[in-house]
């Protein structure tokens, strides 16, 4: 019998959703790894039993756990991220340089085809791969030498690398974003790489339309169609139809263009999800009231989806790794908040209701469809 | 037997329930031998308490013993007496400070 399970991670330990194809009732295990801050939970799309969890600590440094039975039970794995060769200076929020330091993983993103495969986003930002099933790790140093590094500066949250995505049909081909130095791809399965950033406009960097330096907030893509991606950035929603490059403006009529999250639609790849937020000083919905948006057109023209979600005195953010989307039939819309519900359409955005309330605040939100 | 007391966030990676921690220290018995044979008894914790290249301490971790601050004491300083005789412990303590917010 099909089914859902969601994998969220909060700023006190992970959490593992599941229920049947109806999702209606749930059923909630955890805190998993209480008291840690888990960034990141995602199964691999081969065995959706292997999930890799990032579990980490301002105190403790950081950790990586990995489950080979959906999440009922965890092993630690290898957590030595050691940058290759020099490690080269970006610029710290003063303007002055700073060398590279590794500081947590934010995102985990497992092989397409191989389970033991998996790519770990890290802040200071790099790409790092494992093909042992996380016990050993090895960076990718093209990205973090492509020499426009003096020119990455970290986002309010760090400078980390926060998006991987594996084309699948080009298997030589990964998109990654680092807030905030923007969008790259590699054609080589990284070992080089390409800033992606034509067409962004970002007023915050002294030249607006750097090839570097944007804080690329989220990508996502359909898998059918690996050459449009869709980018939430610091401010802006963007799209390009080209591979990256080049980008062009999708806000429309969006009440306000600043977000984290943006997603696609499992069926329908030009219907996308964003959630306004008001500005970078104002990390809460507008007017108190929390909206998903969907377009149905690729863009440009949103509608905004609010029924069953709070339309008064709310003031939650819905961080850039806290939206998924499942792939059954009438497709689920997830999103984790930083004041712990993570909320579910069942119905592609019409309809929301709270799976749970009262977690602690959450970091990431991943579903996997089960067969 | 030196006796070691770890913070909870630890025990969890070692999945021992007891506060304690006994070490049999080969040696002198120093700041640097009790890290040393903590992390060859409890593999789990390399890289919780210093850096598994550098060996440089984490930041945010402090060590005390028989009511003193002994973190910034030479790494390869004796401990004092009754740490090593066990009547006082070594206790690692996560300082009271915050990691940097995710956005």
């Amino acid at each position: 019998m099909s089914g859902v399970r969601v994998l969220v991670g909060t700023r006190k330990g992970a959490f593992v959703l599941t229920s049947d194809a109806k999702r209606k009732d749930w059923e909630v295990s955890g805190p998993h790894f209480a008291g840690w801050e888990i960034y990141h939970v995602k199964g691999s799309p081969v065995d959706p039993n292997r999930l890799y969890a990032s579990q980490t600590s301002g105190w403790f440094g950081q950790q990586i756990q990995r489950s080979n039975d959906g999440g009922k039970t965890w092993e630690q794995v290898g957590n030595s991220f050691q940058y290759e060769g020099e490690v080269g200076e970006h610029q710290w929020y003063d303007g002055s340089l700073k060398p590279w330091e590794f500081k947590r993983v934010w995102h985990l993103e497992p092989s397409l085809t191989d389970p033991e495969t998996v790519y770990a986003g890290v802040e200071d930002a790099s790409i790092f791969k494992s093909s042992d099933g996380g016990t050993s790790w090895q960076e990718l140093p093209g990205l973090r030498n492509h020499g426009t590094g003096p020119k990455w500066q970290p986002g309010a949250g760090g400078m980390c690398l926060h998006t991987i995505i594996l084309d699948p049909v080009n298997h030589s081909r990964i998109f990654v974003a680092i807030s905030a130095a923007g969008a790259f791809r590699t054609d080589d399965a990284g070992e080089t790489w390409t800033p992606i950033n034509k067409g962004l406009q970002s007023l915050y960097i002294p030249d607006p339309t750097a090839e570097v330096g944007h804080c690329v907030h989220r990508i996502a893509m359909h898998p059918s169609r690996p050459n449009v991606l869709f980018m939430q950035k610091h401010w802006d929603v963007l799209r390009t139809d080209d591979g990256g490059d080049s980008w062009r403006e999708i806000s429309g009529n969006l009440p306000t263009d600043f977000g984290f999250v943006i997603g696609v639609h499992a069926h329908e790849p030009e219907t996308i999800y964003v959630v306004p937020i008001k500005s970078d000083s104002e990390h809460y919905p507008m007017d108190g009231k929390l909206g998903v948006y969907r377009s149905r057109t690729g863009g440009n023209e949103w509608e905004a989806l609010t029924n069953g979600l709070p339309q008064k005195d709310c003031y939650v953010n819905v961080l850039r790794d806290a939206m998924s989307i499942d792939a059954l039939e009438s497709c689920g819309i997830y999103f984790g908040t930083t004041g712990g519900q993570v909320y579910l359409s069942s119905d592609s955005g019409d309809n929301w209701s709270p799976i749970v309330r009262d977690l602690p605040a959450v970091l990431s939100v991943e579903v996997q469809t089960l067969s | 037997m030196i006796r070691v007391i770890i913070p909870s966030h630890l025990r969890s990676l070692t999945k021992i329930d007891e506060e304690e921690v006994l070490l049999d220290i080969k040696g002198d018995a120093t700041q640097r031998a009790v890290l040393d044979a903590l992390e060859a008894r409890y593999p789990s914790l390399l890289g919780t308490l210093r850096d598994q290249k550098t060996k440089k301490r984490r930041p945010f971790l402090r060590f005390f013993a028989c009511g003193e601050d002994i973190t910034h004491e030479p790494a390869d300083a004796p401990l004092p007496e009754a740490v090593v005789k066990g009547d006082e412990p070594f206790l690692v303590i996560a300082a009271i400070a915050g990691g940097r917010s995710a956005s």
